[in-house]
C-alpha cells in the first residue's frame, strides 16, 4: 500500500451532504475488473451531461479546482455501497485526503486499505475551509498525519484525532494480511474449536443438487 | 455472576483470536460469501501475493448482480458483464470456491440464497463484499459489509480485524396494523434517525413488533440498517428463528437440532444487559411509508406530504432537499397519494422473498397494471421463483401484465440491462433511491412490496391499509 504522511495540495469543495457511492463512481463503472482507471469516471453522472461534455453547474468542474488533492465535504460522506472502487476512482481521479465531520463506516475502512486519508474534522472548521476554498483561487492546505494538524499559508487550522493503529499502517504503508498471518498459530487453535457443523459448510450446501 | 451481555456482545466475544490494545480486534469469519462485482481484484491480490483460499469450505460465491434476468439460455450480450461473470468462474475454479453459477438451480442473489440454503445460522460472524450482509443479521448473527480489501484478506486468512462498533437497540413496541410492513418499518426508523444515524453502530432490533415479524419481515428490516447507517442490524434467535431453520437442508436434525436450538436461542441479550444507545419506535400507528428524495431517510407516509424546504433542519439539509426536489421532478410540499408513476420494480435483497412475492400477488390478484405502468417482478432467487410458480404466483403476476423474470439483483441497482430511462419514474421495493440508481435520471420511491403492487395498479401511490 502507497504510505501517507503529508499532502499539500488544492482544495475542491463539494459542498452537499451525505454524498454516496453511487454518486463517487456510478454502477457502470463497476463492471471492470482491475484495480485502476476508475478516475475519469469519478462522480460521472454530476461531472458530465449527456452529451458527454463537462457540466459546468457541477463545482468540482470549476478550472479554480484542477489538480486538487484534497477534497472537503460534508456529514456522513461516502454513504451507501461498499464499493471500494469508490476511493480507488478518488485516488485515480487525485484525491489523497478528504476533509469531512463525518464518514460512512465501509468507506472510511476502505480508505484507509487504499492510502486515501479521511480526516474527521468538526462542523465548523469545515465550514471554514469550505468557505475559503470558495473565496481564494488556488487555496491549499496541508494534511499532515504524522502531526495530526491540517494547515494553511496562515497556519494550523485545526488538529485532527486518527486512531493510532491505522496511522501507524498508512505512514508506513503496511498491508495488514501480512501482520494477521503472524497470528497463524491463534487461527488455527480458534479453528481446531469450530463446531463440527460447520467444517465443509459451503461444499456440503453446494454438493446437495 | 456473570456481567450481563447483549446479543452483540456474545458473538463479538466467542470470534476475537487476538485483542491486543490499541489496535483493532482480529475476528474470526465463520461464513464468506463472495459476488462477481466485489472479487475480482482480491483474487488478483491474492495471485499477486501468491496466497491461496484459506477455507473454500467457508466460502461460497454466486452470481447476481450483473446477470440478465432474461432468457438465460442466451448468451449474455453486454460483453463487460459477461468478462465480470467469466472471472468469478474462473477464480472460483482456480481457488476452490463452491458457485452457484448463472445456470444453477439456487442461483439467487448472496443475501436471499444464505438463509434459503441454511448457510445463514445464528452466532455467526459473516461477511460479504456487499453492504446489504446486514440482512443475515435476522438470523442473530452479526453480518456486516466489507471492501474489496477486507475481501481479499478474509479469502487469506478467515479473518478480519475489526474496531468493534457501539451498540444501539431500537425497541419497536405495538402491533404493526394491517397493511403495515417490516418495509414500512425500517423506512420510519430510517426517516426518523437520519441516513448517518445509525454510524458506528451495530444495531439490534427489539420489541414485540419485531418479535411478530417472519424471518423474511426480520430481514427486510436488518437488510436496511446500512441505509441508516448501521455497521449491522440483528434480531436475536427465537422460535421463528428456529421454525424457519429446522427444515434447511445441511443442518441437523432430531435432538441435535434441538440441542442447536438451545444454544442459539441462549444468544439472546441478557436481562439488564446495557447498549451504548436507545431509540424508541411505537410501531402500532405506523402508516405506509414511501421515499419522496433521493436517500432512504428522505420518507413521509403516503398520507402525508413530501416537506416544504423551509422544513428542513439546516442549511445543508434545505440544499440537499432543493436537490433531490430538482432530480425527483417534484414540487416541495407535494402529497405523497398525488405521485404517479411510469415503473414498478417488486425485487432486490429486501423485498423479494416468497412471503414477500405471496404479499404483492394478494394485492394484485385479479387486476390490471394500469395501462401507463410497466410492472416487473423478479424473484430473490431461483428456489423462490420455483417455489412462487409451484404456487401459481406467477400467473398472477403475468395475468396483471407484470413481467415475470429469472433471478438477480436486477433494477436495484442496474448493473444489468433493467434499467430505467431518464426521467422514469419508479415505485420500487428495493433500497436505495440515491440519484441514477435504477439508471441514470431514474426517479425511485421504495416502498413495501404491497404498495409497491397497489401503486402498479392504481397508477399512482394509494394507501394500501384501505385495499379490498
Amino acid at each position: 500500500m502507497q504510505p501517507f504522511r503529508q499532502e499539500t495540495g488544492i482544495v475542491a469543495p463539494l459542498d452537499r451532504v451525505d454524498v454516496d457511492t453511487d454518486q463517487i463512481i456510478p454502477k457502470q463503472f463497476l463492471k471492470r475488473i482491475e484495480r485502476t482507471g476508475f478516475g475519469e469516471f469519478a462522480f460521472f453522472d454530476w461531472r458530465y451531461r449527456p452529451d458527454g461534455s463537462l457540466d459546468p453547474s457541477f463545482e468540482l468542474n470549476e478550472p479554480r479546482y484542477e489538480g486538487a488533492s484534497i477534497l472537503v465535504s460534508r456529514r456522513n460522506f461516502g454513504c451507501g455501497s461498499s464499493r471500494e472502487h469508490a476511493p480507488w476512482a478518488l485516488q485515480d481521479f487525485g484525491i489523497r485526503a478528504i476533509l469531512a465531520p463525518s464518514y460512512a463506516d465501509i468507506f472510511f475502512n476502505n480508505c484507509f486499505k487504499n492510502g486515501l486519508l479521511p480526516v474527521v474534522l468538526p462542523e465548523a472548521v469545515i465550514d471554514e475551509i469550505i468557505a475559503r476554498a470558495k473565496e481564494r483561487p488556488g487555496y491549499r492546505v496541508s494534511v499532515d498525519l504524522e502531526a495530526q494538524t491540517v494547515s494553511d499559508e496562515e497556519g494550523v487550522i485545526a488538529p485532527f484525532d486518527v486512531d493510532p493503529y491505522r496511522k501507524h499502517l498508512l505512514v508506513n504503508g503496511l498491508d495488514d494480511i501480512g501482520i494477521t498471518l503472524t497470528h497463524e498459530s491463534r487461527i488455527a487453535a480458534h479453528e481446531a474449536r469450530l463446531p463440527e457443523r460447520l467444517r465443509g459448510l459451503t461444499f456440503a450446501v453446494a454438493g446437495e443438487h | 455472576m456473570a456481567v450481563p451481555r447483549t446479543l452483540f456482545q456474545k458473538i463479538w466475544d466467542s470470534h476475537v483470536i487476538v485483542e491486543e490494545p490499541g489496535q483493532p480486534a482480529l475476528l474470526y469469519i465463520d461464513l464468506h460469501l463472495v459476488h462477481e462485482v466485489t472479487s475480482p481484484q482480491a483474487f488478483d491480490g491474492l495471485r499477486l501475493a501468491g496466497r491461496t483460499v484459506r477455507r473454500t469450505d467457508l466460502t461460497i460465491a454466486t452470481v447476481d448482480h450483473n446477470v440478465p434476468t432474461t432468457d438465460r439460455s442466451l448468451p449474455i450480450e453486454d460483453e463487460v458483464s459477461r468478462r465480470q461473470i467469466d472471472a468469478l468462474e474462473r477464480n472460483c475454479a482456480e481457488f476452490g470456491i463452491p458457485l452457484f453459477g448463472i445456470h444453477s438451480a439456487r442461483q439467487g442473489i448472496v443475501h436471499v440464497i444464505g438463509p434459503e440454503l441454511g448457510l445463514t445460522q445464528p452466532g455467526m460472524v459473516i461477511v460479504c463484499g456487499d453492504s446489504h450482509t446486514s440482512t443475515h443479521g435476522a438470523f442473530g448473527s452479526l453480518a456486516f459489509g466489507i471492501g474489496t480489501s477486507e475481501v481479499e484478506h478474509v479469502l487469506a486468512t478467515q479473518t478480519l480485524p475489526q474496531a468493534r462498533p457501539k451498540t444501539l437497540e431500537i425497541r419497536c413496541e405495538g402491533t404493526l396494523g394491517r397493511g403495515v410492513t417490516a418495509k414500512d418499518l425500517i423506512l420510519a426508523i430510517i426517516g426518523n434517525i437520519g441516513v448517518g444515524g445509525a454510524a458506528g453502530h451495530a444495531i439490534e432490533y427489539t420489541g414485540s413488533a419485531i418479535r411478530s415479524l417472519s424471518m423474511e419481515g426480520r430481514m427486510t428490516v436488518c437488510n436496511m440498517s446500512i441505509e441508516g447507517g448501521g455497521r449491522a442490524g440483528m434480531i436475536a434467535p427465537d422460535r421463528t428463528t428456529i421454525d424457519y431453520l429446522r427444515a434447511r437442508p445441511n443442518l441437523p436434525r432430531g435432538t441435535e437440532f434441538e440441542r442447536l436450538s438451545a444454544e442459539w436461542l441462549a444468544l439472546a441479550t441478557d436481562a439488564g444487559a446495557a447498549y451504548d444507545s436507545q431509540v424508541l419506535v411505537d410501531a402500532s400507528n405506523l402508516v405506509p411509508h414511501i421515499t419522496w428524495g433521493t436517500n432512504p431517510g428522505m420518507v413521509a407516509p403516503v398520507t402525508g406530504r413530501a416537506p416544504r424546504l423551509d422544513e428542513a433542519p439546516s442549511e445543508s439539509d434545505r440544499r440537499a432537499y432543493e436537490r433531490a426536489f430538482h432530480y425527483m421532478g417534484l414540487e416541495p410540499g407535494v402529497p405523497i397519494a398525488e405521485i404517479t408513476l411510469d415503473r414498478v420494480f417488486i425485487g432486490s435483497c429486501t423485498n423479494a422473498r416468497i412471503e414477500d412475492l405471496r404479499a404483492a400477488a394478494g394485492i394484485v390478484l385479479g387486476r390490471r397494471v394500469a395501462s401507463r405502468v410497466h410492472g416487473m417482478v423478479v424473484p430473490g432467487s431461483m428456489l423462490v421463483k420455483r417455489q412462487a410458480e409451484r404456487e401459481g404466483l406467477d400467473a398472477v403476476f403475468r395475468e396483471a401484465g407484470f413481467e415475470w423474470r429469472e433471478a438477480g439483483c436486477s433494477m436495484c441497482l442496474g448493473m444489468n440491462p433493467d434499467i430505467l430511462s431518464p426521467g422514469e419514474r419508479c415505485a420500487s421495493t428495493s433500497n436505495r433511491n440515491f440519484e441514477g440508481r435504477q439508471g441514470k435520471g431514474g426517479r425511485t420511491h421504495l416502498c413495501s412490496p404491497e404498495t409497491a403492487a397497489a401503486a402498479a395498479i392504481a397508477g399512482r401511490f394509494v394507501d394500501v391499509r384501505h385495499w379490498s
